[in-house]
């Protein structure tokens, strides 16, 4: 049981509502926290860790729901789009499989239908298994306040652990990704398949390649990638790069050699298939 | 002995009633607060609850509404046992703001069977199921998993069966059984 009777909520029905909303809050001091499919806040509500005073619920508004096909490569996801939403999407099955991979592997089918890729991307979890996807995939977090509308790589997205660019009074409504070429692959190495937090998590487009739980957020291995894109194969090498790219540590779920030791075995698994002409998942 | 079985009443009767006290007292509290309330569909009826937007769906149901069939198991989305269905969506009842229901069409295990549901007539054929099958042991997951199966594509492989019931632990682990007995309920479903 949460003390839940202290806690106030916002709920509006209209996304320009929701933006005066969060400005006024800002203004005052005393942001909102915007709250989605809540499969994250609740567990930290339900732990007991102090809650923040006050909420925005976004549930209701239906212009940020759904994921959107536009031309051959490109995908918009609302901000309220789940990952059932994405597992659904003929359009992601075409465009960006790995992200229906990592989207059945989110929790069980309860947590797919509520959980969402923005809440997925605002709380910065390094474990998170949708966003190392749409990183690799070079996604855009479109944010939007009252008066205006900025699109950040989220590769940039990031400024330190479970911290992010957002403004307080700034949304995320839209998720774009134009999928580069290139053959997609996605790993995720935990306990087991279903419901379990990963150790490790390396999703990659072409030569593009981000990994999860390796460092206090989400990362590019920009190192390794410079590397491949000026044709270099070598294994050997590539691993001693991604070395540099990765910091991990030990924590409850594994260590931080055994992360560097699975790090450098994916990287070993995925470089040879780089050249190959069909994708390999 | 028999003193002291006075002795135990006595002391039960005063702390049910030490509970009752403290139940009066919190339900004071909650209406001092105003809770708003929420309309919402639930197992087919109308229904309406006076909740703070921010209490569990779960709890909602469990003391405001008295349906107790829903259970909570770890309270953190991993064990399913409270899993409910939002307008047909499985959903943890656990991590679900009540104020996010309102206006939806809520069904949990008490709508399942048809009347009295201590008559096998009268149990809804999934629950039928899994009685033919012994899928039920200690029975703490057993409306969680009723929940998510009754979400699953009438058309469900065994592996969809199993991918849709991922989110449901069952700690006596019977998993075999459950399969078993949703499976041969999805198959009566498609005839």
């Amino acid at each position: 049981m949460i003390a839940a009777a202290g806690i106030d909520v916002l709920q509006p029905r209209h996304l320009k509502d929701a933006l005066i909303m969060l400005r006024v809050a800002a203004d005052e001091g005393r942001p909102l926290v915007p709250l989605a499919g809540g499969t994250d806040l609740f567990v930290t509500l339900n732990a007991g860790q102090k809650p923040a005073a006050r909420y925005l619920d976004l549930w209701r508004l239906d212009k940020l729901r759904g994921v959107e096909a536009l031309g051959r490569r490109r995908l918009a996801f609302g901000g309220l789009a789940t990952f059932t939403d994405s597992i659904e999407s003929k359009a992601v099955h075409k465009r960006l499989p790995i992200l229906v991979d990592a989207a059945r592997q989110v929790g069980g089918v309860q947590i797919q239908n509520r959980g969402t890729l923005a809440g997925n991307i605002e709380n910065g979890s390094p474990a998170a298994d949708g966003v190392p996807v749409l990183m690799a995939a070079d996604a855009r977090v479109v944010l939007r306040s009252l008066d205006d509308e900025r699109a950040v790589p989220l590769a940039e997205y990031y400024t330190g652990y479970r911290k992010t660019v957002r403004r307080p009074d700034e949304l995320i409504v839209r998720i774009e990704v134009d999928v580069p070429e290139g053959g997609q692959r996605f790993e995720k190495v935990g306990t087991r398949a279903a419901q379990a937090i990963s150790k490790v998590v390396m999703a990659a487009v072409g030569h593009r390649v981000a990994f999860g739980s390796v460092a206090p957020i989400i990362v590019r291995a920009h190192k390794l990638e410079a590397y491949l894109a000026a044709g270099g194969r070598d294994i050997g090498e590539a691993q001693r790069l991604v070395a540099e790219d990765v910091t991990p540590i030990d924590d409850v779920r594994s260590t931080a050699e055994y992360r560097r030791r699975v790090v450098a075995n994916l990287v070993a698994a995925w470089v040879p298939s780089l050249d190959k002409r069909t994708a390999t998942r | 002995m028999k003193k002291a079985k006075t002795k135990t009443n006595a002391k039960a009767q005063a702390s049910a009633k030490a509970q009752a006290n403290t139940k009066a007292h919190a339900k004071k509290k909650t209406k001092a607060a105003r809770s708003p309330k929420i309309t919402l569909r639930l197992n087919g009826k109308k229904a309406a609850v006076a909740a703070p937007p921010m209490k569990r769906l779960l709890d909602t149901l469990r003391e405001d509404l008295g349906l107790t069939g829903t259970k909570e198991g770890c309270g953190e989305g991993e064990c399913g046992a409270c899993t409910v269905l939002v307008d047909g969506a499985a959903v943890n009842s656990c991590l679900v703001a009540s104020c996010q229901v309102a206006g939806c069409d809520v069904q949990t295990v008490e709508g399942m069977a048809r009347g009295n549901a201590k008559v096998a007539a009268r149990l809804h054929r999934l629950q039928r199921a899994f009685l033919e099958h012994g899928a039920a042991q200690c029975g703490i997951c057993t409306p969680g998993m009723l929940m998510a199966a009754l979400a699953l594509p009438k058309r469900a492989t065994l592996d969809e069966i199993r991918a849709g019931l991922a989110g449901n632990l069952c700690r006596c682990t019977g998993y075999m059984k459950i399969y078993d007995a949703v499976a041969q309920f999805l198959d009566g479903e498609r005839r």
